[in-house]
């Protein structure tokens, strides 16, 4: 009897609570419109602009969110220092989406209703990508998105400033391809991107003749190799192209060293490995394996070296940068040079002026392409290094022109 | 031949990994009833511990670091234990919520202490390669853990069976009131057992360092685990841990080598639901004539 009671008050209190939820969700659904009241110039107040940051400070994803949390602040920062945007300073509003996509949904709500922030800077899972979404383009608000993807998306309210698949993934299999690596083994986690991303592998191997000896997905988080290195080794490919992503990688390399694979052996190819993830790794079970990037803390030229210092100078001589790092502090600058051209934070305008947009960013010059609102960036393939850097191998080369959706390349009709 | 043997090898490999996580949860889950949500971060303390000694020893600082986490992990569950769970007492679902909450605290203070990214523990050198016996690679680390284990729980046995302090724990999980009757200070034991409970769990927190990554959330990564042992195992019983860890281990992995690890989890969880529909109380139960 009193276990009874119990349970009923148990559903009685979980009713209520999915009430709330159901409440509290249609009301966010309900203010449709961009509240606020600034809908012409967003963000403005008196001589200052706020602008937001979303990005994961807690669970998972905070190990690689929190260095892009804190560019994006260094780039406000010097903005700043040199008299802001259009005479005003930008005043930053840093939100927590905690790993958990709803939450960025919500949170990415609340900065655009609430504090009628003039753009965010924010994301890095597609995951959390693709629950932002529908929330830019239902308020007409704008994102801007740092990190590498999948590619076959491009909303016009949010703008790609990491590499797409024609940027990284293609030239790392071409890079493969033309090193004689004909059989490639697949290892990526079980979600989004890596499924994606296998996908136009399998299509780019068709088309050009390489084999694909295996394919393996782990959940995230998982820590568990043995039995996908026995299958690797087992295999015997050429090379591994490795699309894993968070702690899994460390244990992934980990493992793979102490089964006795080297990278002469079997070099694995990485595009969600960068600097702070060897650090994490341990530059020793690494060295010598193969990523695929746009920037490396190494890449020479004076913008990148000032980059360095005022990242070191301002968090610790101990930090790196990275790709997706670069991109967060490149993409407060590219909204930034926008705003300026179009001479007012409104979206539209904005959106309008960004196209063609040139930037000297530490990895070089970035264009804006209008259409995509995707960046030119150029392709790097890089070694890892014993210190833990890595080191540019492939030929320098011009920027690529974004393709999200590969409809430049014959093979990937299919996808 | 070569696979089965291959795949033999990563189960057991899996098991002794599961088996030294739930090892210290056998005790604090098993005897006490306390569904410590925070163990997982006692493991991630003793991976600190690791971490921050190999600044100050730098050779060897993996075996300096074993008994060092054991007694940081130890004490960390002790304050837990005396400052919060003692008030919980004979409250589960409360101690649940409770723990939960400390373990974001922990996980948050980690984040603050030492960094979000992940962190590095260099290995001995000596752990580096493995050998090869009959075609099967076997990793000097992975034999490491399995030795360690095989340390922990000869050394478990030893005290539970052998010394007079094991003996009250082992009344005490029995029969809580017939102990106290009997003039055993209940209080003190479940101390003592947290103490060595936690203790175990940075020891584990130090051998994973050689396997996986170390960073804030390494807890999170392991504590579902170490429950499915415990609950496999049956609660409190030695014997249940060993065998649910290395069953689990080995399916897990010969159903990896046919699948996929996506799909390795989800039967495996499917294997102890179903198991656990025929012996909801696990492999061994305790017979006592108790009331509760």
């Amino acid at each position: 009897m009193h276990d009874q009671v119990r349970r009923k008050i148990g559903i009685a209190v979980l009713t209520l609570v999915a009430l709330i939820g159901v409440a509290c969700g249609s009301k966010a659904g309900d203010s449709t419109a961009p509240s606020g009241g600034n809908n012409e110039a967003p963000g403005v107040s008196g001589d200052t602009i706020k602008v937001g940051i979303l990005h994961s400070l807690s669970g998972t994803m905070a190990i690689s969110e929190v260095s892009v949390k804190d560019a994006e602040l260094l780039a406000i920062e010097e903005i700043n220092a040199k008299g802001g945007v259009l005479g005003k300073k930008l005043v930053p509003v840093v939100e927590d989406g905690a790993s958990d996509w709803p939450t960025f949904a919500e949170k990415a709500q609340k900065l655009i209703s609430v504090d009628s922030v003039a753009t965010v800077f924010g994301g890095w899972t597609s995951a959390s990508r693709k629950a932002m979404l529908p929330v830019f383009e239902k308020n007409k608000a704008l994102l801007w998105y740092p990190v590498q993807y999948e590619g076959l998306e491009s909303s016009p309210y949010i703008f790609y400033t990491g590499a797409t698949t024609n940027q990284q993934i293609i030239p790392g299999l071409e890079y493969l391809k033309a090193q004689g690596k004909k059989r490639i083994f697949l290892v990526g986690s079980d979600y989004v991107f890596p499924r994606t991303a296998n996908k136009e592998i399998k299509a780019y191997a068709a088309a050009n003749g390489l084999e694909i000896v295996g394919e393996e997905y782990t959940p995230l988080g998982n820590t568990e190799y043995q039995t996908v290195v026995n299958k690797v080794t087992g295999a015997k490919p050429d090379a591994v192209f490795n699309t894993l992503n968070g702690d899994s990688n460390v244990a992934f390399f980990k493992q793979l060293k102490s089964a006795g694979v080297t990278p002469a052996s079997i070099p694995v190819l990485s595009v969600s490995v960068a600097e702070e993830e060897v650090r994490g790794i341990g530059a020793e079970n690494i060295a010598g394996h193969l990523v695929a990037w746009n920037y490396y803390q190494t890449t020479p030229g004076a913008a990148n070296d000032a980059f360095v210092k005022a990242y070191k100078a301002k968090y610790g001589q101990d930090r790196v940068t990275d790709d997706p790092i670069e991109a967060g502090y490149l993409q407060v600058y590219l909204w930034a040079e926008a705003v300026k051209k179009a001479g007012s934070t409104n979206v539209e305008a904005v959106k309008q002026a960004a196209g063609g947009i040139t930037y000297d960013a530490p990895e070089g010059p970035v264009t804006i392409d209008g259409e995509t609102q995707h960046l030119y960036k150029t392709a790097r393939i890089g070694v890892i290094q014993p210190d833990g850097l890595i080191k540019q191998i492939s030929a320098p080369s011009q920027p690529v022109k974004p393709d999200p959706y590969l409809k430049t390349y014959e093979w990937a009709k299919g996808l | 031949m070569k696979v089965v043997l291959d795949q033999l090898f990563a189960g057991l490999g899996v098991g002794a990994v599961l088996l030294l996580i739930a090892l210290g949860l056998t005790f604090t889950f098993g005897q006490m009833g306390v569904i410590n949500m925070a163990h997982g971060e006692f493991i991630m303390a003793g991976a600190y511990t690791a971490y921050v000694l190999q600044d100050v020893v730098a050779s060897q600082s993996l075996l300096v670091a074993l008994p060092v986490a054991f007694v940081i992990a130890g004490t960390a569950g002790l304050v837990l234990e005396r400052v919060l769970i003692r008030r919980f007492y004979g409250r589960p679902l409360d101690t649940l919520l409770l723990t939960w909450g400390v373990s974001l605290i922990l996980q948050q203070l980690a984040r603050d202490v030492f960094g979000a990214p992940n962190v590095q523990v260099n290995a001995p050198s000596w752990l580096g390669g493995g050998l090869t016996i009959a075609g099967v690679r076997m990793a000097y680390s992975r034999l490491f853990i399995m030795v360690l284990v095989l340390v922990a729980v000869a050394g478990i046995w030893v005290y539970l069976n052998r010394l007079a302090q094991g003996r009250r724990m082992r009344a005490v999980m029995q029969n809580r009131q017939l102990a106290a009757c009997s003039g055993i200070g209940t209080e003190r034991v479940d101390r003592r057992t947290f103490f060595i409970g936690s203790g175990l769990a940075g020891v584990a927190g130090v051998a994973l360092t050689l396997l996986g990554p170390i960073g804030p959330t390494l807890g999170t990564n392991y504590i579902v685990d170490a429950f499915l042992v415990v609950v496999v195992g049956g609660l409190g019983q030695l014997r249940g841990a060993v065998i649910a860890a290395i069953g689990l281990g080995v399916l897990n992995s010969f159903v990896e080598y046919g699948t996929g690890a996506s799909l390795a989890k989800v039967a495996v969880f499917v294997a102890i639901v179903a198991f656990l529909q025929a012996r909801p109380q696990g492999l061994f139960v305790f017979r006592t004539r108790a009331l509760t």
